[in-house]
């Protein structure tokens, strides 16, 4: 295998593993900031329970997303050092502004959330636990505004070859920026949705009733009700937008071949690169046309426009329909859910084994999302400015896979160590730390 | 944004800020590292929980100095992060796995469910730590000698892995004389006693090396009048070893005096030992290959970072200050409550 392709899939590893810990941190952040104040105005003990039952979560993703996020920060020299060299006058100080004014934020009033519990008046806890949200919102902001200027460039010109800055309004706010940030810090509110609902109908249906169980399932509930349809709406805008500024990407999600009216909508099909087609297509009539123009006879750019420029098409189109489908579960989970907890005040087992088959489906929807733009963005690394291929560094092959495996081997055993803390988390209820001088918590601590 | 100083001056004040965060990575994570590096010379599991006690609440803001100066580097000086990381693109690698397996162990060794599990996160914490610190080292040697490839320059960043090792269990061990009491407290004074020695020679070892390999550091440091505007700083250092030596035969003192005496005194020989280095390189940020004039990035994009650090580096220095003086003290049990 070559340096670039290697270099890719490493980036990808790396990028992948680190996006589910932040995924989570950025919207439990603000759901334990609702916890608290919950409890600070009901003093209802449940939210206190709940509090502190995913504060552990909150913690132990914070470590693997900021452990993740430091390899991910190096790799941009080690592996794509010419990302830096032809755009760096823009990518650096978004990068230098997410540090600054987020990176220390979270990291350092982490350390006072998380333990500074009994050393601080209440309000200061508080306010730690408000600044540790804002921190992981702000990182999300300025990743995704780098991000959106990647694939939607904007505010600058070219000297001699290198991007210089011309208008840092229109970098920040490029054209895609305002509709990706949404649908990532949904994304992110939805991954915890399902986590929290998971998790606690797992603990319901083993019989836990733990007074937070009740209050955790019920926020991850209404926030899955309230977020997935709207998410729906989003991403819809978000789509027109793709459609407007990388119709090339868009024609890969629909694995639309030639440009032409009255598109219909693939659901299912085998695209065929080679000879240009779908094959074992299931398509509804008109549909691509409806949802894409608004208009049943609405011309929608095939791949035919962009032959040689267009990114690969299988993986876009399935990592689309992963994620659709995915996001459609969660409508209807999230709808019926709200449906019985308002009609009958608890939910059917039925529905609470779904949740628990659910638990990490915002992982699965959010890493599809990600490799439909990321992988709809190539061959291009900036569009229309930089490939992927000329941005890879010397490193050779061998330098590259050694390492490659050694992530790789990194990852798989964290992740498994992650997830089995979580359930462990949860099958003990409240936890008992193993630290010296433990003892169970007193009620009302 | 329009650059409001000339290029050299923009060049100059990265090149302090990045300096800055490097000083403070390596002092504030150096101590976390130490703590972990020194984690398995004590056998008792309670004096273990309570080293790691004693860094819960710093490392994680500790380890972003980190991010800032390699960020630093990377906005900054662009193309020097290219030549620099893709030079150590193994070490870099080895040392991320490290770090990453620090990182995680502090939460996982809380959450282990049998006292195994806990064991081997444990391992992970001393084995995260001393990986880290061991590239940290070996990746200084390599910089140090502009990436020279021969055996000589090998040896020298194997022995300098060892140096920086060695000086972060000091620094370590120097916290632990400061934030805990008892037993392991004594261990601690132990413990700096013998990593002093082991610093006092890396210390040496480099300072007797780099004016050796390179006629321009031997030119810089020992022509008139730098020889003379410079023995300063030699003279502090020694002064500083030898009055650790002598202090920490004694300590602890009664009442726990001068408790904070030997960290800071450590803090000191860290900066004195980077002023050195960084007078051997300057104006070089790949030594003899690049200035840092010659790296810099355009003068509108640092104007704008310029701009945004200034007003934020006082707002981070000042709550670093606020959680430390929250966390101060000796340490206590971490708990999540």
């Amino acid at each position: 295998m070559d340096a670039l392709l290697l270099a890719r899939i490493q980036f990808a590893a790396n990028i992948s593993f680190h996006i589910l810990f932040p995924t989570i941190t950025i919207a439990l952040g603000w759901v334990l900031l609702f916890l608290k104040l919950r409890f600070n105005a009901t003093r209802d003990e449940a939210w206190m329970d709940a509090y502190r039952f995913w504060v552990k979560v909150f913690a132990l993703s914070f470590a693997l997303g900021v452990v993740s996020g430091i390899t991910m920060s190096f790799q941009f020299g080690t592996n794509w050092p010419g990302f830096m060299e032809k755009v760096g006058n823009v990518a650096g100080p978004l990068l230098a502004y997410e540090i600054l004014t987020a990176f220390f934020l979270e990291a350092t009033f982490l350390g006072i959330m998380l333990f500074g519990f009994r050393r601080v008046p209440g309000w200061v806890h508080t306010g730690a636990t408000v600044l540790v949200a804002f921190g992981t919102t702000m990182s999300a902001f300025w990743i995704l505004v780098l991000n959106s200027w990647m694939h939607t460039p904007a505010g600058f010109e070219l000297r001699d070859g290198i991007v210089h800055a011309t208008d840092w309004w229109a970098i920040v706010f490029s054209p895609s920026m305002p509709y990706r940030l949404a649908h990532m810090l949904i994304a992110s509110g939805l991954t915890v949705a399902f986590l929290m609902a998971g998790l606690s109908a797992w603990r319901w249906l083993r019989g836990d009733r733990a007074p937070g169980v009740r209050v955790a399932l019920r926020t991850g509930v209404v926030m899955a009700a309230v977020l997935a349809p709207t998410q729906l709406v989003v991403g819809d805008l978000h789509g027109l937008n793709t459609l407007e500024h990388q119709p090339a990407k868009v024609a890969a999600m629909e694995g639309n071949w030639e440009t032409r009216p009255g598109v219909p909508l693939v659901l299912f099909a085998i695209p065929d690169e080679e000879r240009r087609e779908n094959r074992f297509e299931i398509a509804i009539p008109y549909g691509a046309s409806l949802v894409l123009t608004h208009s049943l006879d609405g011309v929608v750019p095939g791949l035919n426009e962009f032959e040689g420029k267009h990114p690969p098409v299988a993986p876009v189109f399935y990592a689309f329909r992963i994620m659709v489908g995915t996001g459609m579960l969660m409508i209807a989970m999230g709808l019926a859910a709200a449906w019985f907890l308002w009609r009958r005040g608890e939910l059917p087992k039925l529905l609470l084994r779904g949740f628990v088959v659910m638990t990490f489906a915002g992982w699965v929807a959010t890493l599809a999302g990600w490799y439909v733009t990321e992988i709809g963005r190539q061959p291009w690394l900036v569009t229309g400015v930089l490939t992927t291929a000329d941005a890879v560094g010397p490193v050779g092959p061998t330098a590259v896979l050694s390492t490659l495996v050694m992530y790789l081997a990194l990852y798989a055993a964290l992740l498994v160590a992650y997830v089995a803390t979580l359930y462990r988390l949860a099958a003990k209820g409240r936890v008992v730390e193993h630290l010296p001088g433990n003892v169970p918590l007193p009620a009302g601590a | 944004m329009t650059p409001f100083l000339p290029a050299e001056t923009l060049a100059l004040a990265f090149a302090a800020l990045m300096a800055l965060a490097i000083l403070l990575y390596v002092i504030l994570d150096g101590y976390d590292l130490g703590v972990g590096l020194l984690l398995h010379a004590t056998p008792e599991e309670r004096e273990r929980d309570r080293m790691i006690a004693s860094i819960g609440p710093f490392w994680d803001a500790n380890e972003t100095w980190l991010v800032l100066g390699v960020g630093l580097l990377l906005v900054a000086f662009p193309t020097a992060h290219g030549m620099v990381l893709t030079a150590l693109y193994l070490p870099v690698a080895l040392m991320l796995v490290g770090l990453t397996l620090r990182g995680v162990a502090f939460e996982f060794r809380a959450k282990a469910a049998t006292p195994l599990d806990k064991a081997r996160w444990d391992l992970a914490f001393a084995g995260g730590s001393a990986m880290a610190a061991l590239t940290q080292g070996w990746m200084l040697g390599r910089y140090v000698l502009g990436f020279d490839d021969s055996g000589a320059a090998i040896a020298f960043a194997a022995l300098s892995a060892l140096g920086v090792a060695a000086a972060y269990a000091f620094i370590g061990a120097c916290w632990l004389i400061w934030r805990t009491e008892g037993a392991l407290q004594r261990r601690a004074v132990a413990w700096a006693r013998r990593t002093l020695w082991v610093v006092a020679a890396g210390i040496v070892g480099v300072s007797l090396a780099t004016p050796l390999a390179s006629p321009r550091i031997l030119a810089r440091w020992f022509e008139m009048p730098n020889l003379l505007l410079l023995a300063p700083l030699p003279l502090a250092t020694g002064a500083l070893v030898l009055g650790l030596f002598a202090l920490l035969r004694h300590m602890p003192l009664p009442g726990d005096a001068l408790r904070r005496v030997p960290f800071w005194a450590a803090v000191a020989l860290f900066c004195l030992s980077f002023a050195g280095l960084a007078w051997s390189f300057f104006p070089y940020i790949v030594p003899e290959r690049l200035t840092l004039f010659q790296a810099a990035s355009a003068p509108e994009s640092l104007s704008l970072i310029l701009v945004g650090a200034a007003i934020v580096m006082p707002v981070i220095l000042a709550y670093t200050v606020l959680a430390w003086r929250i966390f101060g003290g000796k340490a206590a049990d971490l708990r999540y409550d």
